[in-house]
């Protein structure tokens, strides 16, 4: 009895602030464009640019195998799409406790709303990028080079992008908790998404290791969650005549369990120590 | 509950001088290593209790340091005591440093919005009272220029005007109000009697024993984190000009 009212206490705060929390997705939104010429047209164009850049780097390197990439750009596309969702929604996360720091300190808000409205913001624009990714797979359709057939398995796409939502929500307030006890991780969280940028197989295939499958090198590396996320993603856009071989229906359970045991550890974490905020920001 | 505005029940508030403030690993190892993080206690507040009825003005008075700003921050929500609790009824304003939730890239008018947001209100709510706030923060066409463009004296009075047009049923008031020039100073000091009028509570912070009497009916004196006297305005502020002579 007692946790339940406890749960409707929690419901009825979050209902009371929850314009705040669309006031806060809509402003990092609206301030992210603000100023710049092209506005919401950079959420396409940087995707853009950056696969264009990135093809003309690697394609001689990774992208000549076509049976395993299909079509080098839109692999490349699809990995770094959902990598750099998470990256810059766990960033942001990370620093929301402290950029807020001015009215923590002042008024009584419920300060999950800051790592959350992060998330969301950052989730918004990745998916509004995610035009960018039907453009170019049209572009090659048209033009007829390494075609893409996309048949209706892209929607099994939306479970990917769920799981990692709620990986990158408990990432996210893991480190908002962290960084307000020990700045330097936001120091250190730099390094390590560059590092996670290069072990994740983005702008390569997993088979140009050459590790051995079932080698302990090639398990670690599926060790990682947004692996397995990456790899359903694609499955349901590059693989669509071949899905039910290409998905992996293991990968999809670890990559669940991984994000639900994120997530809670996250919001214990921040639960327990977010009265203690107040007195180290 | 019912009478009561604000409860606060044998509130203490321990701190930890060493291990707060820390921010960083390195900091934070030397301290360890040094065995410097679990010692000294402060109590910023010793079993603190009193209440505050609907309507009532009351005065917290004490020296730097008894712990004022710490009592104002358990009442607000923004600190959790030690031990014990503080029960609340209605919508607590701060008027403490009124710029705190502002963005500086945001223009005046979402900036409403996104202030208000902050203290809890719903968008429909903050709609109603817009056109009161522009007019009484006085900004007229600047109120769609972003907030950077603005001068000090302009951001506190939207500030200012945000936090009196919602009509809050408890007021805090730290210190005495500099808003702006003479003309909207008198302004803003008749807003406030007027709420004063219309049965809100108010907690008022002052060193000065005559603005108190004038304000407030009823007044608490805190010294070193203790209660050392509640009762009548007049009468406490008698004291208090008592101990201000003995120090």
């Amino acid at each position: 009895m007692q946790k339940l009212a406890a749960i409707k206490k929690h419901k009825d705060n979050f209902m009371k602030y929850r314009y705040l929390l669309k006031e806060l997705v809509s402003k990092q939104i609206k301030l992210q464009y603000r100023d710049s010429v092209l506005g919401m047209f950079w959420t396409l164009l940087q995707p853009l640019l950056t696969m264009i850049v990135l093809s003309i780097v690697f394609m001689n390197l990774f992208g000549r195998d076509s049976s395993q990439v299909v079509n080098y750009p839109v692999y490349l596309l699809c990995g770094r799409l959902l990598f750099e969702f998470f990256t810059s929604s766990t960033k942001r996360s990370m620093r929301s406790i402290r950029s807020h720091a001015g009215i923590i300190k002042k008024v009584y808000v419920p300060k999950y709303i800051y790592p959350l409205s992060s998330v969301l913001s950052t989730f918004v624009t990745s998916m509004l990028s995610l035009s960018v990714l039907a453009i170019v797979i049209i572009f090659f359709n048209i033009i007829k080079r390494n075609p893409i057939t996309i048949t209706w398995h892209v929607v099994f796409a939306v479970i990917p992008i769920i799981i990692l939502f709620f990986f990158s929500l408990g990432v996210g307030m893991i480190l908002a908790t962290l960084s307000v006890f020990f700045k330097d991780i936001e120091n250190i969280y730099d390094v390590f998404t560059l590092l996670l940028f290069y072990i994740t197989p983005i702008v390569y295939h997993i088979s140009r290791l050459g590790f051995e499958e079932g080698s302990w090198q090639m398990r670690l590396i599926k060790l990682n969650p947004i692996y397995g996320i990456i790899g359903m993603f694609r499955a349901s856009i590059l693989f669509g005549t071949e899905f039910s071989h290409y998905w992996d229906m293991k990968l999809m359970i670890y990559t669940i369990i991984c994000s639900v045991i994120v997530m809670v550890l996250g919001f214990v974490m921040f639960h327990k120590n977010q009265d203690k905020f107040i007195l180290h920001i | 509950m019912s009478n009561n505005a604000i409860e606060v029940d044998h509130v203490s508030m321990m701190f930890n001088i060493n291990s707060e403030g820390v921010d960083n690993a390195k900091e934070y190892v030397v301290k360890a290593a040094k065995k410097q993080l679990h010692f000294s206690r402060f109590w910023a507040l010793k079993d603190v209790s009193f209440s505050v009825k609907k309507g009532d003005r009351m005065g917290i008075m004490g020296f730097n340091g008894a712990g004022k700003s710490t009592l104002l921050k358990t009442i607000a929500g923004v600190l959790k005591p030690t031990i014990g609790s503080v029960k609340t009824e209605g919508k607590i304003a701060p008027l403490i440093e009124l710029s705190a939730g502002f963005d500086s890239n945001y223009s005046g008018r979402e900036n409403i919005f996104l202030y208000a947001a902050t203290m809890g209100f719903s968008r429909k709510f903050i709609e109603e009272k817009f056109d009161e706030i522009i007019e009484f923060s006085e900004l007229g066409k600047f109120i769609d220029a972003p907030l950077k463009s603005y001068s000090s004296g302009m951001k506190s009075r939207l500030g200012f005007a945000i936090a009196t047009s919602v009509k809050p049923e408890v007021l805090i008031l730290d210190e005495v109000l500099s808003v702006g020039d003479a003309a909207f100073r008198e302004k803003s000091e008749k807003r406030i009697e007027g709420m004063m009028g219309n049965g809100v509570t108010v907690l008022y912070v002052s060193h000065s024993t005559a603005s108190v009497e004038k304000i407030c009916n009823k007044a608490i004196i805190l010294t070193q984190g203790q209660l050392v006297a509640n009762g009548e305005a007049d009468e406490v502020c008698e004291l208090y000009r008592q101990m201000i002579k003995q120090k």
